[in-house]
């Protein structure tokens, strides 16, 4: 399939997923914002909390450094996926956009190009980060990395559709920040990665039906396994399908607003 | 029956209250070069925007190739190049890698691309610009990579938005040569828009969009021609005195534009002295001509095309 009704699909795919890829090599700084700011909350927050802090029903020898950590590697997803479709507004802003909206190209392609370039990156910049695993404790091995490669592709793939949702239809990125702090930062506060929601709490509701909460979830049951009794919305499986239908709703969400903002289909 | 590269009928196009396109209807033949002039916020880039299928229409049709922009957008941006005014170039990106990615969404990959890309920056004299950053170049350098991504899927039609805004009097002369190259050597049809009456003389054929209308359209001869005499600007201290006096004792229908007074008069330069002569000290300068381009604005819209025009319909310019 090269073709759809017309417009051109993989060629157009692969230009867009490559040209995230050398734009991010050559932005050497982004590789810093992305990784830097959830290491140094990993490390400061983590360290903080310290030995101390220790709620019912964890296991033993788990540190808060090591609980945290799944939390660490969502976040690396989250700003690496969000800040990837900052770019977007760039594009508009720049003029580059308007080639590719003008160009033959189905707006699923366009939406695939760009969400797989920030998934790539995500995975990318979370599993460079996973190379710590072992000194914090955290298991990492070949049953953890068939487990997590999939829990990163799927989340990392969700949250840069949900970056690209906010980001189409800004016209400059200096609501950006904003936007992050109102809703992305929430969304992952109330998944369960800096802290487990006591069970007789509102929160306990709000990470039910936090999409984040799932796939939080799916990461650190990657890690630790469906046993141990973290405080998680679901067990692996679930937490996983979760996170593939949040990530097929995002992708048929920016489908629709490239369709619409496009002026004509 | 012929399809036409552009065919619009009765196009029309508003932004809540306000009409940008008003039943607009013409047509551009295969191989011309054709022009949109028309003031800032006159409907042009509306007018480029449906054509380019970035805008639906509120009303009407426009066809592409004989393909309907709304209906089969598709197949309208397949037989499309576009140039905007804003450069589409990636600027972190190298020439090479803007054209190969540009070629690539239009379905273009591999050896015969890379051969396409050879031949057509050769043509634009871009070839020895292969490796540079777009951000390192020069406006007038932007442009022709830009052409040049545009012309790699060979279109049928070249839609240019404002190729000349922003470009310097050298850039903008290069510019002019490459339409001439490609009017000489392809079979393809250019339309583009321009607020500058000089541009919209060079095309074979003009349309003049003014508030959203289309007030006229045809070769610039035969616009110029509208006007069956020659155009007498006058310069004094007191325009609208000046105005009024000669129309009193010549009987010609004089009006103050920006200051200067114009007169449509056969056999001008027979006047001036009679002119300069009757009015001792009034006028500081004359100017006797064939009419323009801007001659013909004036006369269809009342209003002149410069500058000017911005500041009274400022209210007018904001555009999406």
């Amino acid at each position: 399939m090269s073709t759809v009704g017309g417009s051109h699909f993989w060629g157009p795919v692969l230009a867009l997923w490559q040209r995230d890829m050398v734009r991010f090599l050559r932005q050497k700084n982004r590789i810093i914002g992305a990784l830097g700011a959830p290491l140094v909350f990993w490390v400061l927050i983590g360290s903080g909390v310290g030995p101390g802090f220790r709620l019912p029903g964890w296991p033993a020898d788990m540190t808060y450094l090591a609980y945290f950590f799944p939390g660490t590697v969502v976040l690396i997803l989250l700003f690496t996926a969000v800040f990837s479709t900052i770019s977007v507004i760039e594009d508009r802003r720049e003029g580059f956009l308007q080639g590719v909206l003008v160009a033959p190209v189905a707006p699923e392609a366009i939406v695939l190009g760009k969400l797989l370039g920030g998934t790539t990156l995500a995975v990318g910049q979370a599993l460079l980060f996973c190379l710590a695993a072992p000194l914090a404790g955290v298991p990492l091995d070949a049953a953890v990395l068939a487990r997590l490669l999939p829990a990163l592709f799927v989340v990392g793939f969700a949250l840069t559709g949900l970056g690209f949702l906010v980001a189409w239809p800004l016209e400059s990125t200096q609501v950006f920040p904003a936007i992050m702090n109102v809703l992305i930062m929430p969304l992952w506060l109330l998944s369960g990665a800096l802290f487990p929601a006591a069970a007789d709490s509102w929160m306990r509701y709000a990470v039910a039906v936090n999409p984040v909460a799932y796939g939080t979830a799916a990461v650190r049951r990657a890690f630790y396994g469906d046993g141990a009794p973290l405080g998680l919305v679901a067990g692996y499986g679930l937490a996983l399908s979760v996170s593939v239908v949040f990530a097929a709703v995002m992708f048929a969400l920016c489908v629709w607003m490239v369709r619409r903002r496009r002026g004509t289909v | 029956m012929t399809v036409h590269p552009v065919e619009t009928d009765r196009l029309r196009r508003v932004f809540g209250a306000r009409v940008a396109l008003d039943d607009v209807s013409f047509a551009v033949r295969e191989g011309e070069v054709f022009g949109l002039l028309g003031p800032n916020g006159g409907g042009k880039t509306t007018l480029f925007r449906i054509l380019s299928t970035m805008l639906a229409p509120s009303g009407g049709a426009a066809r592409i190739c004989g393909h309907d922009v709304e209906r089969a957008a598709p197949a309208v941006r397949s037989c499309l190049g576009v140039v905007f005014q804003s450069p589409s170039l990636d600027p972190h990106l190298t020439v090479a890698e803007n054209l190969r990615y540009g070629g690539n969404l239009y379905g273009l990959r591999g050896a015969p691309l890379e051969a396409r890309m050879r031949e057509t920056t050769e043509a634009l004299r871009v070839a020895d610009r292969w490796s540079e950053r777009v951000k390192t170049l020069s406006g007038g350098l932007q442009r022709r990579v830009e052409i040049a991504k545009s012309l790699l899927p060979r279109p049928r039609l070249l839609l240019m938005d404002e190729p000349s805004t922003g470009l310097d009097p050298v850039a903008r002369v290069d510019l002019w040569s490459i339409i001439g190259q490609l009017r000489a050597e392809s079979a393809m049809t250019v339309v583009l828009t321009t607020h500058l009456m000089d541009e919209a003389a060079r095309c074979d054929r003009a349309a003049i969009l003014h508030q959203g209308k289309l007030m006229a359209c045809d070769t610039p001869e035969a616009l110029c021609g509208m006007i069956g005499a020659d155009v007498l600007t006058l310069t004094g201290r007191e325009p609208d005195r000046l105005a009024g006096r000669l129309q009193a004792e010549f009987g010609w229908a004089a009006s103050v534009h920006d200051g200067a007074v114009r007169v449509e008069v056969p056999r001008a330069h027979e006047q001036v002295a009679r002119i300069v002569e009757a009015f001792p000290g009034e006028i500081l300068a004359v100017t006797a001509g064939r009419p323009t381009l801007e001659d013909v604005f004036v006369r269809l819209t009342g209003e002149r095309l410069g500058e000017p025009f911005l500041e009274k319909a400022g209210g007018r310019r904001k555009r999406r």
